[in-house]
């Protein structure tokens, strides 16, 4: 099976996988998805920019789940199977990253203040070709 | 005072779904709000359209569709587009207009028709765009209300009950509004038995997308003229933009800002604060509120934003009765989105009209007794937002 991001450019593929931001060299703000044209903070007239990669770790600051299929472009396996989301604070970077929660941990699970890890998994896969993307794990849970 | 805008009149295309032709609805709100003023189409001097995203090149340029529609007749025309809070900018464009001394009549309209089911982001593969990643990753816009419902869970004890009694509640003031696509009272029972869609939230927790029109005339206070004793003013509108950093997990984005250099800000709270500002009145000022519900879990959200409580007693106001109808402070008389349903550029105004029919005496079995201040609030993708003051 070939493995291929899911998103080009928005995290590392080997392991331990990590989301790739930006860092503006002026004020130090950080950007998700990575920013390198003009600093976002009105105080800072700063073009530069250093690539980094983000904590791989955070603590959700809540959660939720998809019941129902989303719309396209979301690649529904058939059939389709509800999945975990949460929104995750970086503490480092000061701010909250959405994403999946890894298959196989349900809703119930979950809780506010809970430590998770960024790790990388299928989002759909076509032909021979997985589609990976980053998801939130609970951290201590195997994979 | 000459610097005060008149609402002279509203009128709205009730609620539903038809997948009709936007225009329709919108022409027939516009002739609805110019009988309602008592004033002909062929004075208007300024057109202010509300566009629509999903309805082809007539619907980005509304103004002017709606213009042609009514039949040109050379007025001055603006088409805005804010998102959620592209009616209420429309609105301020028009009011501009008026306080400018550019004009004197403006007609400001709103109308849309939408497809079934989740909204979903315009076509093609566009991975710069974080509203088609987000879809992509399965993240539609109730993953977002459910995020804010779980944390009001875990951090002050909201219950599912208590989103479920806004539902209720609201359902009980729209069986009352003949604009309402859902009239019916719905009952915690089927509330709670409705499927999950984003837990803790169900579909009846959850707006629906709508058609529906809304229109309204505003004039310069010397327009109005006679009128000017029954016709309210608008006191306030709020655009304005978030703060970086702005702290709100917020459609289309899949990360906050950074508050790593800069302080944290709270966009949602800044919306009112502005309009209060701006109107010279507060919270403790108000009759009613009608603020945007896409949940029932965010009416809550709402009742702290706009600073009918302090944070976290939002569920206390609620269980007290002071937001139904009858109450101290009744909020969504109207039924709110849990009686629409969302039709986007129409959606502010309708909120507008309901404020101004509420006013002025003339919201029949819903009305707010001695109804003299009223704030509409909402808040959409893309750092929009607006709120809107009325007052006797």
């Amino acid at each position: 099976m070939k493995r291929v991001p899911a998103i080009e450019g928005w995290y590392t593929l080997e392991e331990p996988a990590h989301l790739i931001g930006s860092r503006c060299r002026e004020c130090g703000s950080y950007f998700f998805p990575r920013l390198m044209t003009f600093c976002r903070n009105p105080q800072c007239e700063s073009s530069a920019f250093e690539e980094v990669k983000l904590s791989r770790t955070g603590k959700i600051w809540s959660y939720t789940n998809a019941c129902y299929p989303p719309p396209a472009p979301y690649v529904s396996p058939d059939p389709y199977r509800p999945f975990a989301i949460a929104a995750v604070e970086l503490e480092a970077e000061r701010m909250i990253v959405l994403g999946q929660v890894v298959g196989g941990v349900d809703v119930t699970e979950l809780k506010v203040g809970m430590p998770v890890e960024l790790v990388l998994e299928s989002l759909y896969t076509e032909g021979d070709t997985e589609h990976v993307v980053w998801k939130w794990r609970p951290l201590g849970r195997d994979a | 005072m000459s610097g005060e805008v008149a609402v002279l009149g509203v009128g709205m295309h009730p609620w539903g779904k038809w997948g009709r032709n936007f225009v329709e609805y919108g022409v027939l709100a516009a002739r609805a709000a110019l009988r309602d003023a008592g004033v002909s189409w062929g004075d208007v001097e300024f057109i202010s359209g509300a566009a629509t995203m999903r309805c082809g090149y007539p619907g980005y340029v509304a103004g002017a569709t709606f213009a042609q529609a009514l039949g040109w007749q050379g007025a001055e025309v603006n088409t805005s587009y804010a998102a959620c809070a592209s009616g209420s900018q429309a609105l301020a464009a028009a009011r501009a207009r008026i306080l400018s001394g550019a004009c004197d009549l403006a007609l400001v309209v709103g109308a849309d028709t939408t497809p079934k089911g989740f909204l979903a982001p315009a076509a093609g593969t566009r991975p710069d765009d974080p509203d088609w990643v987000r879809f992509h990753l399965g993240i539609t816009n109730p993953t977002y209300f459910a995020l804010y419902a779980r944390r009001r869970m875990e951090l002050y004890g909201a219950t599912v009950e208590d989103f479920t009694a806004v539902k209720v509640k609201n359902a009980a003031h729209g069986a009352l509004n003949p604009n309402a696509r859902y009239r019916k009272r719905f009952t915690r029972e089927e509330v709670l038995e409705s499927a999950m869609v984003a837990d803790p939230l169900r579909l009846l927790h959850v707006c629906a997308t709508s058609d529906g029109g809304a229109a309204i005339v505003l004039s310069s206070a010397k327009y109005a003229g006679a009128w000017a004793a029954r016709a309210p003013r608008l006191a306030a509108i709020s655009t304005v933009t978030p703060r970086f950093a702005s702290n709100e997990v917020e459609m289309p984005d899949i990360a906050t800002d950074s508050a790593a250099a800069a302080p944290s800000h709270s966009f949602r709270a800044s919306i009112a604060q502005q309009a209060y500002e701006e109107a010279g009145l507060g919270p403790t000022d108000l009759s009613l509120a009608e603020v945007y519900d896409l949940a029932s879990s965010m009416e809550l959200d709402w009742y702290e934003y706009l600073g009918l409580c302090p944070t976290g007693e939002a569920e206390k106001l609620l269980r007290s009765g002071a937001t139904r109808i009858g109450g101290r402070l009744p909020v969504n008389p109207s039924g709110g989105l849990a009686c629409f349903g969302e039709a986007v550029p129409a959606q502010a105004l309708a909120q507008v009209c309901e404020l101004v029919w509420q006013l002025r005496g003339d919201a029949g079995e819903r009305q707010v007794e001695g109804a003299k201040v009223g704030i509409a609030v909402n808040q959409g993708l893309f750092g929009h937002a607006s709120a809107v003051i009325v007052k006797r």
